[in-house]
């Protein structure tokens, strides 16, 4: 059988269980398509090894009849998972041969369920970007290409992006602290999921701001989400806010039918001057769900305009506490200092040159907003906003509302390179439609939808209530279903 | 509209331990300006009554018992140091 680096999960799930295809061969298939993919430079730390063991231990778990659904696929891991004896390093120089003597809790629970790890995936330095082009090891590039302009896969999971939509794996773990999962899948074509903050363990995930992070699955399609994350959550004793939930079959509860669902569309996330292509396929999106027999109800989440300051407040807050820890002492890079110097100076230097320069903005912007005399205006300010954007959804909720539909992003892939120019908040504006869902701790969920004019994906995203994955993968199936989008960029890499 | 001006860039420089040249601080101080401009439009935003969200999902912390769980692990401890002697974090001399 060729190409066995294009099935889907569930495709390659039944495959093995019915004995129609090794984990080895799937595998095989995987690192050769990664050997072939050097140009977008996704895969940055290859792990051939330790595949070909794993998949050879899921054949044998597989043959033994003892498979969960995970067992046996080759899988990307994002570089912000530690994993035990192979470089995690957060694509920051900082943690430069840094080889974790722990397993993160969600990649340790992929692996016991049987899915094989190819290697460690490029994404932007400690998570903060949105174009994968703040990583040590250089930037992805997507697969999808505007004639010779070459683009951006997005960010900050942009490797995990570019793998999933070049078939170099079969899915990838992300992580989402504004959107890094939803944008890159969005610019990609694939499917991409955050769950409720709580649900997956925090616990040897590299941290940015943890009252924001939360890991996800990014996958080829809805069902594959489904699949895997139900494979990365549940209660982890080793991180105290991840919840102890039972995790529901998210699979079954696929069954096609949204009938009575109730669908808000926010009239604040029209903004001037929007993409017309994108809010004709909002509204395409909305017939759609309509069409299926969901009600479409207009609603209002008045603080809307005021999540993206909140976010840039709170964010580079917690990032400049937890990135305090990188003081060249106990792990990574440490600066050769000078004669005289002495700890400040070790501390400064190794940070100076450890720290990309979005991630010194941020971890500076952060301690400013928390230094005396200006946590008030700002950090208890952002906190407090936080709280009033929180309420909006549990209003919108409180109404009736099932679920939320938005456009992913404000425009298709952009040029890698194309904003280099701009001042730092142009960039941040690119979160403007996911960072509302980090704030309030709710699911989302990011599915391709349709190409713009240029011949390029495009993402519609799903907001769901907290704690009901189960139904937001059931309605953003409906929608994969009814969009049809089956498009796969050429291969020109 | 926010102004930083140089001596506070190098405060919140040096407050977060990272060495920025001197000639860097007009460059640094403008984005800091720029990024604390577009943070005010927070000001806009009735916030009186409002609590600080302090936890995005509404819970409480678990609790355990407070015993070792773990440990005796000094070579992993220190495998990843830039300098480990004798069983330690070495670091230049901290007190003169």
């Amino acid at each position: 059988m060729s190409d066995l680096n294009k099935l889907t999960i569930a495709e390659a799930r039944d495959l093995l269980r019915a004995g129609d295809v090794t984990s080895v061969a799937l595998t095989e298939a995987c690192l050769a398509a990664i050997e072939g993919a050097g140009k977008l430079n996704a895969f940055v730390h290859h792990t051939p090894d330790i595949a070909l063991e794993r998949s050879k231990a899921a054949d044998a778990r597989i043959e033994a009849g003892d498979a969960p659904a995970m067992c046996g696929i080759p899988v990307g891991i994002k570089d912000l998972f530690c994993t035990v004896g192979v470089p995690s390093q957060a694509a920051s120089r900082i943690l430069e041969g840094f080889k974790p003597e722990y397993e993160s809790t969600v990649s340790a629970q992929l692996r016991d369920s049987g899915a094989v790890m190819l290697g460690k995936l490029n994404m932007d330095e400690f998570a903060m970007g949105s174009s994968n082009e703040s990583s040590v090891y250089g930037n992805a590039v997507n697969p999808w290409k505007d004639g010779a302009r070459e683009l951006t896969p997005g960010g900050s999971s942009g490797g995990s992006a570019a793998a999933v939509a070049a078939d170099l794996c079969l899915a990838a773990t992300g992580t989402d602290t504004g959107g890094s999962i939803r944008q890159p899948a969005a610019f990609t074509g694939t499917v991409g999921i955050k769950p409720t903050y709580g649900r997956c363990s925090r616990w040897g995930i590299v941290a940015f701001a943890s009252s924001l992070d939360q890991a996800g699955p990014m996958t080829k399609t809805v069902r594959d989400a489904a699949i895997m994350l139900e494979a990365m959550c549940g209660h982890d004793p080793k991180d105290s806010t991840s919840a102890d939930l039972p995790v529901p079959d998210f699979e079954s509860m696929l069954t096609g039918d949204i009938r009575g669902q109730k669908i808000g569309i926010p009239r604040e996330y029209r903004m001037d001057g929007m993409n017309a292509e994108i809010v004709a396929l909002w509204d395409k999106g909305a017939e759609m769900l309509r069409d299926a027999g969901a009600e479409i109800v207009d609603i209002s989440l008045p603080h809307t305009k005021y999540a993206l300051p909140a976010y840039y407040v709170i964010a580079p807050a917690e990032a400049s506490s937890n990135l305090a820890r990188y003081d060249g002492v106990r792990y990574g890079h440490r600066a050769k200092l000078g004669p005289g110097d002495g700890i400040t100076q070790l501390y400064e230097k190794t940070r100076a040159e450890g720290f990309g320069p979005e991630v010194q903005r941020r971890v500076m912007i952060g301690t400013y907003v928390l230094s005396a005399g200006f946590y008030d205006a700002y950090y208890n300010r952002a906190r407090k906003v936080r709280t009033l954007i929180k309420r909006d959804f549990e209003q919108a909720f409180a109404a009736g509302i099932d679920a939320i539909l938005t456009p992913a992003t404000p425009s298709s892939a952009f040029g890698l390179g194309e904003m280099a120019e701009a001042d730092p908040v142009q960039m941040y504006l690119n979160d403007v439609f996911t960072v509302t869902v980090n704030l309030a701790g709710l699911p989302g969920i990011s599915v391709p939808a349709g190409l713009d004019a240029k011949g390029l994906p495009l993402g519609l995203q799903l907001i769901g209530r907290p704690w009901e994955e189960g139904a937001l993968l059931r309605t953003a199936h409906v929608l994969e279903s009814a969009t049809g989008f089956v498009s796969k960029p050429s291969k020109w890499w | 509209m926010s102004e930083i001006d140089l001596d506070t860039a190098r405060k919140v420089a040096h407050l977060a331990r990272i060495a920025v040249p001197d000639e860097n601080l007009p460059a640094l101080a403008q984005e800091l300006s720029q990024m604390l401009t577009f943070m005010e439009q927070l000001n806009e935003v009735d916030v009186e009554g409002v609590e600080p969200m302090t936890s995005v999902t509404p819970m409480r912390l678990k609790r355990r018992l407070d015993g070792v769980t773990d440990g005796d692990m000094q070579a992993k401890i220190l495998s990843n140091a830039p300098d480990a002697r004798e069983g330690f974090f070495a670091v230049p001399k901290v007190v003169e």
